[in-house]
């Protein structure tokens, strides 16, 4: 038997795109819910009132330290008997940005930490609401200075959707396995699937930690 | 839920928490190896282990899992499902591991690596008995996030077909149907097991501080996570401890 069968892997190739397209879909759509999440994690693990805080600290750190893979079958298999059906994909996203909202917000938190104490001062003594307090003064400059730090779960997130799989979302690593079933060959393309993946991870990392650099933190 | 299927789950739990410590200790062995390497003199031993933690950070834990059962056999070697799992799940956590050890061990002041060469250590000393005893403490809290994390990788390997948790849970909803409660159920115990490896971890921080006179900050969030690989905060900021 050959090693390495190139016109099969030309002949994979395809699907695995197509799978890739999946994917950066899941990546993509899965950080902005992250994104947001966590922000409103990090606010209301702020807000005065403990009767917030405690539930919403204990349900992060629940979430934070069970498996992605355990969470997606619960909301693949849990949420239909509910009456709530969403694609498997829909149910992977959301999957994967509430995993990730939990470790946003503890970025958002030391961003929201790192804002020196003089411009909740100012914005104090030129009397602003709460609101515009958090709006203009503080998020902006704390989202600033942890944006490589939110770049870094994306390409987490990214090495981690494989598990959407899992739950039938046809991504890069199930066409890997459709393919592989088809011809009882996953050399090829499970290969090319993990190369894919060092391909973008390790350019995007190296992108976070230019960025890092250069807004000095 | 039957007595029956209970057992199940529970030596689910079992095989997961041994394929936790057989990968944390070959993760551990592979962190240090590599993170040591990536600060020796010559620069092809650095240049290969950076190959190493840069193609492992950047590849899919789950993916390099398939890959070690399905495609290595075609290349001519057939892994056990339990030890392709382990192997997965060391050389991903080692990858991010190393990076713990490294940062720990340059954030040793330079001062001690001279007073060491001053007394005319080999270096072999200096190492063993000078900059590893004060870096180790340093590396415990990042430690214990990248073990939680390995706990959580654990799960991938149901996959492969090992009988860890999450695929004796599989096994049980097949058979009850009851998805919500046999899920909710092992959700808790991944909690529960992840608790108790941050209590413990924080008991052995204390004592790796003492035993180099040191103490450990009152308000210290040892549970502060950093992403596995990530560059972030927490991984490039280890030597904050008190001296």
């Amino acid at each position: 038997m050959k090693t390495w069968d190139w016109s099969y892997t030309g002949h994979v190739l395809p699907d695995l795109l197509r799978g890739l397209l999946v994917t950066l879909e899941a990546t993509a759509l899965g950080s902005v819910l992250a994104f947001l999440l966590g922000l409103v994690w990090a606010l209301a693990l702020r807000t005065p009132t403990r009767w917030v805080r405690w539930p919403v600290g204990a349900v992060v750190e629940f979430i934070r330290n069970t498996p992605l893979l355990v969470q997606l079958f619960f909301l693949f298999y849990v949420l239909p008997t509910a009456g709530i059906t969403f694609s498997p994909l829909t149910t992977g996203v959301i999957g994967l940005g509430l995993h990730y909202s939990t470790y946003t917000a503890e970025v958002y938190r030391a961003g929201i930490d790192g804002v020196p104490v003089g411009q909740w001062e100012a914005a104090t003594a030129l009397s602003l609401p709460r609101r515009r307090t958090w709006i203009a003064v503080i998020l902006p400059q704390a989202i600033r200075r942890v944006v490589p730090a939110l770049g870094n779960y994306v390409i987490a997130m990214f090495k981690d959707t494989p598990m959407l799989a899992a739950i039938t979302v046809l991504d890069m690593l199930k066409q890997a396995e459709e393919a592989g079933a088809e011809s009882f060959r996953y050399t090829e393309p499970i290969t090319v699937v993990g190369l894919l993946f060092v391909l973008i991870a390790y350019p995007t990392s190296l992108l976070m930690r230019a960025l890092e650099r250069r807004l000095g933190n | 839920m039957t007595t029956g299927l209970y057992e199940l789950l529970f030596k689910g739990l079992w095989v997961t928490l041994q394929l936790t410590v057989f990968s944390a200790v070959l993760a551990a062995l592979i962190a240090f190896a590599a993170g040591l390497a990536r600060l020796s003199r010559f620069w092809i031993v650095r240049f290969v282990s950076g190959v190493y933690v840069e193609f492992f950070r950047g590849t899919s834990a789950l993916v390099l899992m398939f890959w070690l059962f399905f495609a290595l056999p075609l290349l001519g070697w057939q892994l056990a499902a339990l030890w392709a799992g382990t192997l997965a799940l060391g050389l991903s956590y080692g990858a991010y591991g190393s990076e713990v050890v490294r940062g720990a061990i340059r954030a040793v002041p330079a001062a001690q690596r001279e007073a060491a060469l001053a007394l005319s250590f080999t270096p072999w000393q200096r190492m063993w008995l000078v900059i590893l005893p004060q870096a180790v403490p340093e590396m415990v809290p990042p430690f214990c996030n990248l073990l939680i994390e390995l706990l959580k990788g654990t799960a991938l390997a149901s996959v492969l077909g090992i009988g860890e948790l999450a695929f004796g849970a599989q096994l049980v909803r097949l058979a009850t149907g009851q998805s919500a409660q046999v899920y909710g159920i092992i959700l808790v115990m991944y909690f529960v097991v992840a608790f108790l490896i941050t209590r413990g971890m924080r008991l052995l921080e204390r004592r790796a501080k003492a035993s180099v006179g040191r103490v450990p900050q009152r308000d210290r969030t040892t549970a502060k996570r950093v992403p596995p690989g990530a560059v972030g905060p927490g991984v490039g900021t280890i030597g904050g401890g008190a001296r």
